[in-house]
């Protein structure tokens, strides 16, 4: 079986399975796979830039919450319709992520981490400062009667859920399609050295700044998704420890493979929800998570699994 | 109150926070300038300071200032061993590279934030000012009789504040002497300048690093020890501090540590005076984004220089 | 017709604060053929190839290539015109596959062509012998393997001009000849400009030499020119007499 057809095979696979588990698991699991799978499109989203361009953003929470507030505030307040609430949600993110690539891309490693993190900074003490109209860290509720498409309710678990995976399963498969292409391959290249692929013909630059818009619509998807289907937007979605929270998935699910994502927050998250049982501080295991990783085991999972057996895993 | 006695106050209010900042932004100067390591976890240090000062003046009792002198001395030195233990076991292993390394402080982060969670509580714990007697500040006023000073109500200051502001400044000139006037000072110079030549010469860069890591959380947490009496112990206390250092060092310029001082000085009253006479957010909205675009236009900041 | 001079330089000249490295250097490379670029250590070599790809910006002067003025073109729209350059200090991807290492070169001009991107990369591989190593790491490579890898970077984009720096050196004797051997073979094919200490490399494969000393041009001309000129006896390869 050619690479190609393996990987085909997978990405269909997974989506067959996640098809599938909403029939067998309890409804507590399918409401948390519901939540996972809208969280595994914002890291897929932060792991096109982290994973697969090599630029580390620490503020990827801003477009996350641009797709959430985007969403919530024309739903609520201006009253828009759910499709075109969505679609505001989103170009709000890639417009964001626009003005922020140009501006951070001027800078490179370190550098680009502190503006990243200065920027999203910025727009949660935005969004706290307009507290009147964003109620800032209590945030606000979006009713149930305003989130339904075509009058089919999507605040019910199976409306949840098959919304949640039918947005996956796209982004899951639009993903894996591009990381394949020579864009794709030449993100790769950049990461991996960035001033050859320059000195082989490639515009680095505006391949920077194009995954930086199309990382920011991901996530702008998943923050309107969210919002969406479990009708709350709060700031607590614009603080650092959301834009934290990608790197952690990513990096334990595997930085620069496509299943990496999903499989680091369904770890993350089962991790959390039993640490949160025992104990207020359950960010603790985030910090120990990312200590051992990066010590440890710097490809995570899925690259992991890639380095020793199926090295075709795109 | 009128405008110039509330600037005064607010002026006063700022050279406070200066102050402590100074201290802060020169630990995390000091390390990037030497290890050119991001230390994401600074602002963890800094709170360990402060909750350790709640902690040695608890068991210490008696008056308070006995407590504080102890905590003074015992707990920079305590967050100083912790970091340079820290920098052995987690950063040397990684070779501090860039991303590894700021994920690893990122891990530090939470891992010293959560476990003072689990120990302290979510609780702020206040501690009692070695001494702090109000002094009440006058004013000057065009009266019929000429120049005179008045007193009014509210314009004051403690006595404490006005030894922290002076405490800063004398751990200054120290740090100063210590960095040109020692060996070990040259140590770090040599590490900073050339690490490859340094360590060519014989110099023990790995144990310079863990030294510097050491004192940059050293820093910090003396910062903390000084702000304590005037706020409280709060396991979160970290974040704010460390966002201010990391605008006061880009700002001043990464690895110049007169660009720090001025900078600190800078932010710091500009923060006080925003703070008071507009709003806190506001203030840090203004600082955010202002360093964010120093370091997309001007990387070098003030005096710095490297553009990185 | 195309012009005699496939790439002109006009008073270029680099300066870092006090520092010339480079000065007024006029330069012309002649299309088809092999010109080597030889002078001693800190001759300002390196850096006025580099202001020729463009990945060092010129302080003054110009760069033209085929007649136009490139002197404003960020490097990669310059390679995207036809140039191809190999690093002193070797630069690949070390952590890609050798094949992956020439795909990437050759994907820039065959990207919508799956089938002309896989034979180009099997044949530059087996043009540099590399065809066995194919699947490897190509960090895993010996150095010598790596600077051929470069090389097979360059051939994969079928350049107009192909820039080596200092390409034979950490190369083996044997792989020295092999190296001739394909200069030799792609004469006429595509305009080679070498920085080159190896004198035998350079008398076996330039048609025509540059000498350049203390960031200036001192003289150009073929090998024999050269051998007889007295500045260059001087400067680079050693007067006779004197003490």
């Amino acid at each position: 079986m050619t690479d190609n057809s393996k990987s085909n095979l997978m990405h269909i696979g997974v989506l067959v399975v996640l098809f599938a588990l909403f029939f067998i698991l309890p409804v507590y699991h399918a409401g948390n796979m519901s939540r996972i799978m809208v969280l595994a499109v914002y890291a897929m989203g932060f792991n096109l830039l982290f994973g697969y361009t090599g630029l580390l953003s620490l503020g990827h929470a801003m477009f996350f919450a641009a797709g959430m507030y985007g969403f919530g505030l024309t739903t609520n307040l201006g009253g828009l319709p759910v499709p075109l609430a969505f679609g505001f949600g989103v170009i709000c993110a890639g417009v964001l992520a626009l003005v922020v690539g140009f501006l951070a891309l001027r800078t490179i490693g370190v550098a680009f981490m502190i503006v990243t993190l200065m920027f999203a900074q910025t727009a949660y003490l935005v969004v706290l400062y307009f507290g009147t109209y964003t109620r800032g860290d209590e945030g606000f509720v979006i009713q149930q009667a305003q989130r339904s498409i075509a009058g089919i309710d999507l605040t019910s678990e199976t409306g949840r859920y098959f919304t949640a995976l039918l947005i996956f399963g796209i982004c899951f498969l639009l993903i894996a399609r591009l990381v394949q292409t020579p864009f794709g391959k030449t993100l790769v290249a950049i990461r991996e050295n960035e001033e050859r692929t320059r000195m082989l013909g490639y515009d680095s630059h505006r391949h920077k700044l194009k995954i930086l818009v199309i990382s920011g619509l991901f996530s702008g998807v998943a923050g309107a998704t969210y919002a969406l289907l479990f009708g709350y937007v709060g700031a607590t979605f614009a603080t650092v420890q959301y834009s934290i929270f990608p790197l952690v998935w990513v990096l334990l699910g595997g930085a620069g493979t496509t299943i990496g994502p999903l499989i680091g927050v369904f770890f993350m998250f089962y991790l959390i929800n039993i640490s949160s049982g025992f104990t207020d501080a359950y960010m603790l295991v985030v910090g120990v998570v990312l200590v051992l990783l990066t010590l440890f085991a710097p490809h995570g999972l899925a690259g992991l699994l890639r380095k020793k057996v199926l090295t075709w895993l795109p | 109150m009128d405008f110039g006695p509330h600037l005064m106050l607010a002026s006063l209010e700022g050279a406070v926070i200066s102050a402590i900042l100074v201290l802060t932004a020169m630990g995390l100067s000091i390390v990037f300038g030497v290890m050119r390591v991001v230390n994401v976890a600074h602002g963890e240090f800094y709170m360990l300071g402060a909750v350790l000062t709640w902690f040695i003046t608890s068991i210490v009792g008696g008056h308070p200032a006995i407590g504080f002198v102890a905590a003074i001395v015992v707990a920079p030195l305590l967050v100083g061993c912790l970091a340079a233990g820290a920098d052995r076991l987690i950063l040397k292993r990684v070779n501090y590279d860039p991303d590894r390394t700021i994920v690893a402080t990122i891990g530090m982060l939470y891992i010293i934030q959560q476990t003072t969670l689990m120990s302290l509580g979510p609780d702020a714990r206040p501690v009692e000012a070695p001494f702090n007697t109000r002094l009440s500040l006058p004013w000057f006023e065009w009266g019929e009789n000429g120049f005179a000073m008045i007193w009014p109500w509210g314009l004051s200051t403690t006595s404490y504040k006005l030894f922290v502001i002076a405490a800063a400044a004398m751990v200054l000139v120290a740090l100063w002497l210590v960095l040109t006037r020692t060996k070990v000072g040259l140590l770090m110079r040599a590490t900073q300048q050339d690490s490859e030549t340094a360590q060519a010469f014989g110099v023990p860069v790995g144990k310079v690093y863990s030294w510097v890591f050491g004192l940059g959380a050293g820093l910090a947490a003396l910062g903390a020890v000084l702000v304590v009496p005037i706020q409280q112990a709060h396991y979160l206390m970290g974040h704010d501090p460390l966002l201010l250092a990391f605008i006061v060092v880009i700002i001043g310029g990464l690895g110049s540590l007169p660009g720090t001082v001025i900078a600190a000085i800078l932010i710091g009253m500009s923060d006080g005076i925003i703070s008071v006479f507009f709003s806190p957010t506001l203030a840090k909205i203004i600082a955010t984004f202002l360093v964010a675009m120093v370091l997309v236009f001007r990387p070098q900041g003030l005096l710095g220089k490297i553009a990185r | 017709m195309a012009a005699v001079n496939i790439l002109e330089t006009r008073g270029l000249s680099k300066s870092f604060g006090g520092v010339h490295a480079n000065s007024d250097v006029d330069f012309e490379l002649a299309r088809g053929k092999v010109t080597a670029l030889i002078g001693p250590n800190g001759a300002g070599k390196s850096t006025f190839v580099g202001m020729v790809s463009g990945r060092i910006e010129a302080t003054r002067g110009q760069v033209l290539f085929e007649g136009a003025d490139i002197s404003h073109l960020p490097a990669h729209k310059r390679i995207q015109l036809g140039l191809a350059y190999t690093f002193q200090i070797t630069s690949i991807f070390a952590g890609l596959s050798v094949e992956e290492n020439v795909a990437l070169a050759a994907r820039r001009l065959l990207a919508g062509q799956p089938e002309a991107l896989v034979k180009r990369v099997t044949s530059v591989l087996a043009r540099v012998g590399l065809s066995d190593r194919a699947v490897q790491i190509a960090g895993d490579l010996s150095y010598g393997h790596q600077r051929i890898l470069e090389i097979a970077m360059g051939l994969a984009q079928e350049p107009k001009i192909f820039i080596l720096d200092e390409p034979t050196q950490g190369l083996a004797e044997s792989e020295v000849d092999d190296f001739i051997t394909l200069v030799r073979a792609l004469a006429g094919e595509t305009t080679i400009l070498l920085i080159e200490h190896n004198m035998r490399v350079v008398m076996e494969t330039a048609d025509m030499i540059a000498v350049l000393d203390q960031g200036r041009m001192l003289a150009e001309g073929t090998p024999d020119d050269i051998r007889a000129n007295a500045d260059v006896q001087a400067a680079y390869l050693g007067t006779s007499t004197d003490a």
